[in-house]
């Protein structure tokens, strides 16, 4: 088996090469992204076979954890998260000496972000930032704003929901998100964070900041939701879980990413042409809206036995008409800011020009101060989280003890980078 | 049968031990080898590397590279805080979680095995049928049956809501794997019509074993059925039931997919594997996560040799 690989790789037929590549299958983006390499495979002659990964990322980042730790070549091109980098940093291929001068074109913060100690170790795809979504003909039904404020949110959300309720859809909630303990529900608790002042957790000299009185407001709040407009089971819902039931014209208010744009205005979609998309609440005066700075990426991997290849198919993908093409179709963020003033980009994602503020200043995850310690934190956010939330225990002394818990993460071994 | 055997076994060790003997008991162990080097090679090797890992700092992606710390993992004081698995409180956690699963829901699949083995075993028409039929959630891989019942206890499509709706029995959907209260007991559940079968299919084969004379002594006698149940049927299956009881019992002990596809790691279910399998792959503490396997397969090596201990008390109780 071996000797005959050998055989192929030093045989003269060196045209074609067979490339392997994962790729989320939220949504449409596997059918996205067969095409987007389809384009590749015309274009040069060679072959990729396309991998599925797990919806949740923290399962995806286990499976790459597993294939890569072991060194195997099965996957060449990888799409990884923006806060990722730092963790799988080792087993990345440097890819500055293979894309010219295209980093260039694309957002400073998101190329700054895959780049680990000079290293550009992935190319951006498309960028995210947590976005709240509104039944637009419910607002006017009943004569209710978007809501600025979370305050607004959970008011209009109640009152629509129990008019609805009693105009026949029990089904009908006010504010689905994403509960479930997985990364997803750290990005939505930063937002929260962000709309009260209350911080990121850790700040960026690593000192940890979560036990204030903001961040409990923060908190206080969302337990507020629990069982009056979220469903007690957004506690285990994930993007496609909040998606389906807004989807299905069951919810009021979702928080998502941007892709369920164009799934929610497509073809067949209950709620088409009665979606509104806005910036996120805040809780006070001095709060950000914002969104947390998700968005994915491709890099190659040190065991890719055509890692020139696997840059080229890169940097196809993340080039500006692939981009284009994902965004009118599938509202994509592109992450080169000159498609932002694209008609046809435009025309297709109407909020982008009004959010481009949202896309370009989203709040970032702790992951580069945490390094390699990013995974702990995350999960003791998520227990901290379900705790507080669920389960009723009281906030402050619970931020205490989330403080003392990621203070002692940092004291054993201390936050370090992976070298 | 066992006891005849038992009473014709000469005393150990009286016996003077020929030649045949010997060459004898050279063969036993030759035939022995190849399943102990199996052994030795799938079920030693990984322990005792897991163990080897357990007293150093290994990261997964850097295997190669790591020092040894001793005990570090397990439990380790610096400046007055304890450090290491057996101080973690979701370490523990994890621990009632799992034993509370293994005790309840192999406790409810043995007495549901047992009634519908009885059932099966009471000569109703389309036995073949129906034997089948109880064996169809047995047969369906775990994980796919995870997922399956994660549908049917969804809180807004779920069927079993629907269901619950329409009947009046509930005045809301419930959010079966969401609610800390109720998520360990959504699983459970899932668990035991899972399982049941197995243990059913155990007691089946020991039911129609049974002498029937037994039965028509006791039908003559007038013997409350009820009564025959308790002193004649359980006796006479004890043996198959200890079986199935031990096999559901250090399965459950070890349950991941089940969890890990259901409610993923939240702290109302989180299990000891599901706890090592974080450590190990999530966190990539290669070292910390060993020292938590480690102590699950002490757990349940405790536990085999304790059930195995008081199921072996009982068959000698019930031989007398």
């Amino acid at each position: 088996m071996a000797a005959l690989a050998l055989l192929a790789a030093a045989g003269p037929a060196r045209a074609e090469v067979r490339l392997a590549i994962s790729c989320g299958a939220l949504g449409i983006e596997l059918s996205l992204c067969t095409e987007g390499v389809a384009r590749w495979e015309r274009a040069t002659g060679n072959r990729v076979t396309i991998i599925s990964t797990p919806n949740s990322s923290t399962e995806r980042l286990a499976l790459y954890h597993q294939l890569l730790s072991a060194g195997a070549d099965d996957v060449d091109v990888l799409q990884i998260d923006v806060v990722w980098p730092g963790i799988l940093a080792r087993h990345l291929v440097d890819l500055a000496p293979h894309v010219d001068d295209a980093p260039a074109r694309h957002f400073p913060a998101v190329v700054a972000a895959n780049t680990v100690g000079g290293r550009l170790l992935a190319m951006p795809w498309w960028t995210d930032a947590g976005l709240l979504y509104y039944r637009a003909d419910l607002l006017e039904k009943y004569g209710r704003p978007p809501p600025e404020r979370w305050s607004e949110l959970a008011e209009t959300a109640r009152i629509v929901q129990a008019g609805e309720r009693a105009a026949g859809n029990p089904r009908m909630w006010g504010y689905v998100w994403q509960g479930r303990a997985y990364e997803g529900l750290f990005c939505n608790v930063l937002e929260w964070l962000a709309g009260y002042g209350g911080g990121t957790f850790v700040d960026e000299a690593g000192q940890v900041t979560i036990a204030n009185a903001r961040a409990a407001e923060a908190f206080r709040t969302a337990r507020g939701w629990i069982g009056t407009i979220s469903p007690q089971g957004v506690l285990n819902y994930d993007e496609e879980a909040a998606r389906g039931v807004f989807q299905a014209g069951n919810a009021v208010f979702m928080r998502n990413w941007p892709y369920a744009w164009a799934l929610a205005q497509g073809e067949g979609s209950p709620v088409r042409g009665r979606v509104g998309v806005m910036a996120l609440p805040v809780g006070t005066d001095d709060g950000r809206h914002a969104g947390a700075l998700g968005g994915w990426n491709l890099a190659v991997s040190r065991y890719s036995r055509h890692p020139a290849e696997a840059a080229d198919l890169v940097r196809h993908l993340t080039g500006a008409d692939e981009q284009k093409r994902r965004a009118i179709q599938a509202s994509y963020n592109p992450t080169i800011p000159a498609l932002y003033d694209d008609p046809e980009v435009l025309a297709a994602n109407p909020f982008y020009g009004r959010l481009r503020p949202i896309f370009e200043d989203a709040v970032a995850r702790p992951s580069q101060v945490a390094g390699r310690r990013y995974s702990r934190l995350s999960s003791l956010v998520w227990r901290a989280t379900h705790d507080i939330v669920s389960r009723g225990v009281p906030a402050a002394p619970r931020l205490e003890r989330l403080s003392a818990e990621i203070a002692r993460l940092a004291r054993r071994g201390g936050w370090g980078t992976e070298p | 049968m066992t006891a005849r055997e038992t009473g014709a076994r000469p005393p150990a060790g009286r016996e003077p031990v020929s030649s045949l003997d010997r060459a004898r008991t050279r063969a036993a162990w030759l035939c022995l080898a190849p399943m102990l080097l199996t052994l030795v090679l799938v079920a030693g090797w990984p322990l005792a590397r897991t163990a080897f890992y357990s007293l150093t700092d290994a990261g997964l992606s850097e295997l190669g590279g790591y020092a040894f710390v001793g005990l570090e993992n397990y439990l380790l004081r610096e400046d007055g805080r304890w450090y290491g698995v057996l101080a973690d409180g979701l370490w523990w956690r994890a621990v009632g979680n799992t034993l509370l699963f293994a005790g309840v829901s192999v406790f409810c699949e043995t007495v549901l095995g047992v009634v519908i083995a009885l059932v099966l075993d009471a000569g109703v028409r389309g036995q073949g049928l129906m034997r089948a039929a109880v064996l169809i959630p047995w047969a369906i891989p775990t994980v796919v049956s995870a997922k399956m019942w994660s549908w049917l206890l969804h809180d807004q499509f779920g069927m079993v809501n629907d269901l619950l709706l329409r009947l009046g029995l509930v005045a809301a959907p419930i959010a079966w794997l969401a609610d800390p209260d109720l998520a360990l007991w959504s699983v459970v559940a899932v668990d035991v019509w899972k399982t049941t079968p197995f243990v059913a299919l155990l007691v089946l084969a020991a039911l129609q074993m049974l002498p029937r004379d037994c039965y028509e002594a006791a039908r003559v006698d007038g013997v409350h059925p009820v009564r025959v149940f308790f002193q004649v049927t359980l006796p006479l299956i004890r043996p198959a039931l200890a079986i199935a009881v031990i096999f559901r019992l250090l399965d459950a002990m070890r349950v991941f997919d089940l969890v890990y596809v259901m409610t993923g790691a939240t702290d109302a279910t989180v299990t000891m594997s599901v706890y090592a399998r974080q450590q190990l792959v999530d966190f990539q503490d290669v070292g910390y996560g060993s020292a938590a396997a480690v102590l699950l397969a002490a757990g349940v090596a405790l536990l085999t040799v304790i059930v195995l201990m008081a199921a072996r008390l009982d068959l000698g109780g019930g031989r007398r």
